[in-house]
């Protein structure tokens, strides 16, 4: 039995008083939600991914994008998203892909955390004019140092000291492949970075060519597909990140449609034209923390140990132990990247369902490792689902070093979250290979609002530190004396290890 | 003209070794000869040079030519696992047998094993234009042979083998791209998903005859039917094995 259609996620109405029939919305979206008949713009709505490309560019506002009422009986349980998925999968037989972050009503922890300020008996820094330390080093830090005295009376280190990466915010984008993304998506990010004198990840995606003068602001990614990898993409970066998990897709690899590999990802990524990209859940050289350790030292040796090595991994139940493994392979940073996390593309079960929270990880690894007295083996990379300057001061005192942003600096270039980025239509020109959609983002222009974006959280951050009387980044790490838990049970609490609301300093 | 180095690397961690490499080739040395090697990983990770060749007397340990881009090792023993690993050019010859996930995410250049191989070998070997890798293994391999390989040409030559020289599962699961040819025969049930048997054509035996010619070459075989006998040939069952795997939202 035919199940039929489903209803149109949104109604899209155009006001004919105010249309000038310029057909901008027909050149907008690649959907094919507008099309003109005689004088009028007519719409189909089932078209619609809500991402708004239509609205932002009618220059008369005559569009209107809402999301359409469920005409579904309502329900509590099941919902419009449960019966839809069903009715799909019932008609398909297939995996549902989906793209984006984590779409369920889970609120973020972040929200139920509140920072502390200053008020009368310890007065708050004026970061106007007092300096504030934002620097961030990413790498190991010497248990003790160790000095000398010259013959001329001058003390030098005598510490050998491993290499870090210079960030002068705590603030990173994270991983977003070429072929995921556009090239002028990343030649956008990689600028912004770049002027920021922070860093951005390449993604699995290799090295291409236009990045090579922003290369020494760029994480290389080495993942199970080890795409556009070779001794010239591993020198070019200045630190390398193994790739092991995702938080939007814990456990499994990645897959990018051969749809996307166009000439120059397939040059890119060193696979031929069209070719699926596949990259396997493992990576065939790990199957113990041992070899993980050394696949770690492999890359040093391969560059001459002049690189940081990052670990990336899911948040998982077993984070803390897994990231004091990773402390002990040899690797400079553990980046953790929780269930809210975006994705080019993922199955949606694993995208909802599979994970922990961002907060929860990161506070139960610098505790783990603090225990164990090796906190000062690994940096921490948080990641997933950072939105603001609030949820990086935040995750900076529940203990990480920095974090890396991603759904963030893409918003940053227009993206509405759509979700729709598993289709190679992205009408931002962000998600896509379509170079009438890619030539949509002008990477000269762009780079400013990714500049803009981190320069502003920032400045944000240091008025938040101020308040709390704090003027270095490094006395905010792990500092949860400026955390209190709001709404937050006594369980999650003790994870994080933060007193609630109303609880005074000991 | 050959310059010949010869280090002892007895009792020598790797890094300090592959310093001395390094620094060798830097002054224009073109053989180098390893003595006394006892596991040692790491040899020739990301070293470059065509004209460079590494004779490497005892057993390597893991990742031996790792990301290299160039020079050709010589084995004369076993070695150990990942061999070859995400190489992008250059040849590896190693007199004996070697361990799982040999010439792992190859991306050009040849592996020759006399001997036999582990587990996963080939395992995601890829090509890209004139960069087309192969693995030979002169004897049998374990399980999970070629898996996801999505590019480069894999052969198993089953030498001292009575029966099927890969006779455990998964040969080629999730192959997009590339090709297996294996003496002898190999039985349906141990063929991964993705994977298809195709005819084994005259084209195929020219196209393999240059490997096998080396190999023989190299380790001094004269086995003629080598030559003549058939051989499996396996490769994707599509371009695209997953493409019907997923639905949209």
């Amino acid at each position: 039995m035919p199940i039929g259609s489903v209803p149109p996620k949104y109604k899209v109405t155009i006001d004919n008083d105010l249309c000038m029939l310029c057909e901008r919305c027909i050149e907008n979206c690649p959907y094919g939600t507008f099309r003109r008949e005689g004088n009028k713009i007519m719409t189909f709505s089932r078209a619609c991914t809500g991402c708004h490309r239509c609205v932002a560019m009618c220059p008369r506002d005559a569009i209107d994008i809402e999301e359409k009422p469920v005409d579904y009986r309502t329900h509590p349980v099941w919902t419009r998203e449960a019966r839809e998925a069903i009715y799909n999968q019932a008609q398909s037989g297939k995996i549902i892909l989906t793209g984006m972050g984590n779409t369920l009503n889970v609120p973020p922890i972040f929200d139920r955390l509140l920072l502390d300020a200053c008020q009368v008996t310890n007065p708050s820094i004026d970061p106007l004019r007092e300096p504030m330390e934002l620097r961030t080093y990413i790498g190991k830090k010497p248990r003790q140092i160790s000095v000398k005295k010259t013959a001329e009376g001058d003390i030098d280190l005598a510490t050998q000291l491993a290499p870090n990466l210079k960030c002068e915010t705590p603030i990173m984008i994270g991983h977003m492949s070429y072929g995921a993304i556009s090239l002028n998506a990343q030649r956008s990010m990689a600028r912004g970075a770049a002027e920021e004198g922070t860093f951005m990840g390449t993604g699995e995606g290799g090295l291409h060519k236009s990045l090579y003068p922003y290369q020494d602001n760029m994480i290389v990614q080495i993942a199970s597909g080890r795409f556009g990898v070779d001794i010239d993409y591993l020198e070019r970066g200045a630190a390398i990140e193994i790739k092991i998990g995702q938080g939007a897709k814990p456990g499994i690899g990645g897959h990018l449609p051969g749809e996307k590999v166009d000439e120059k990802v397939s040059k890119t990524r060193m696979i031929p034209l069209y070719s699926d990209a596949i990259s396997p859940a493992p990576h065939h050289d790990i199957y113990s923390i041992e070899d993980l350790s050394q696949l770690v030292r492999s890359l040093k040796e391969a560059t001459e140990w002049k690189k940081p090595v990052f670990v990336k991994i899911a948040a998982v139940h077993n984070v803390a132990a897994i990231a004091a493994g990773i402390a002990r392979s040899s690797a400079d940073a553990v980046v953790i990247d929780g269930f809210r996390g975006g994705t080019g593309s993922a199955p949606r079960v694993f995208r909802d369902h599979v994970g922990i929270p961002i907060e929860a990880a990161i506070a139960a690894v610098d505790q783990k490792l603090n225990k164990q007295g090796i906190r000062n083996e690994v940096s921490i990379i948080a990641s997933g689902g950072i939105r603001d300057s609030a949820d990086v001061t935040k995750a900076i005192a529940l203990g990480a070093d920095s974090v890396y942003i991603g759904t963030a600096a893409l918003v940053s270039l227009g993206c509405r979250v759509c979700g729709s980025c598993y289709r190679n239509m992205c009408p931002w020109g962000i998600a896509t290979q379509r170079e009438d959609l890619t030539a949509r983002i002008d990477p000269d222009i762009m780079y400013k609002n990714v500049s803009n974006l981190i320069h502003g959280w920032t400045l944000e951050i240091a008025e938040l530190m101020g308040a709390a009387g704090i003027n270095s980044i490094e006395s905010l790490r792990g500092n949860r004396d400026r955390l209190r838990g709001y709404m937050l049970d006594e369980n999650i609490l003790s994870v994080l290890d933060v007193k609630t609301v109303g609880a005074g300093a000991e | 003209m050959k310059q010949t180095r010869i280090i002892d690397a007895k009792g020598m961690h790797y890094t300090p070794l592959n310093q001395e490499i390094r620094a060798a080739v830097k002054e224009g040395v073109t053989e180098i000869i390893l003595e006394n090697v006892n596991g040692q990983r790491f040899i020739g990770n990301g070293l470059r040079g065509e004209d460079v060749t590494i004779i490497i007397n005892g057993v390597p340990g893991g990742d031996l030519g790792m990301f290299m881009s160039g020079p050709t090792c010589i084995v004369h023993a076993n070695a150990e696992h990942a061999p070859g690993n995400t190489m992008d050019s250059g040849e590896i010859f190693i007199h004996g047998t070697a361990g799982d996930a040999v010439a792992h995410s190859m991306r050009g250049g040849e592996v020759y094993v006399r001997d036999s191989i582990g587990y996963r070998g080939g395992i995601h070997m890829k090509e890209y234009k004139d960069k087309c890798p192969a693995l030979i293994v002169g004897g049998g391999t374990r399980a999970f042979l070629g898996e996801y390989m999505a590019g480069g040409i894999l052969i198993v030559l089953g030498r001292g083998k009575d029966k099927t020289p890969v006779d455990e599962r998964g040969v080629g699961t999730g192959i997009h791209g590339g090709e297996l040819f294996i003496r002898g025969e190999v039985p349906n049930h141990l063929l991964g998903i993705g994977a298809a048997k195709k005819p084994f054509t005259e084209d195929d035996r020219e196209k393999i005859r240059p490997y096998i010619e080396k190999y023989c070459r190299e380790f001094n075989v004269d086995e003629p039917e080598l030559f003549t006998d058939e051989y499996v040939h396996i490769g994707p069952s599509s371009a695209r094995p997953f493409a019907g795997k997923y639905c949209w939202e």
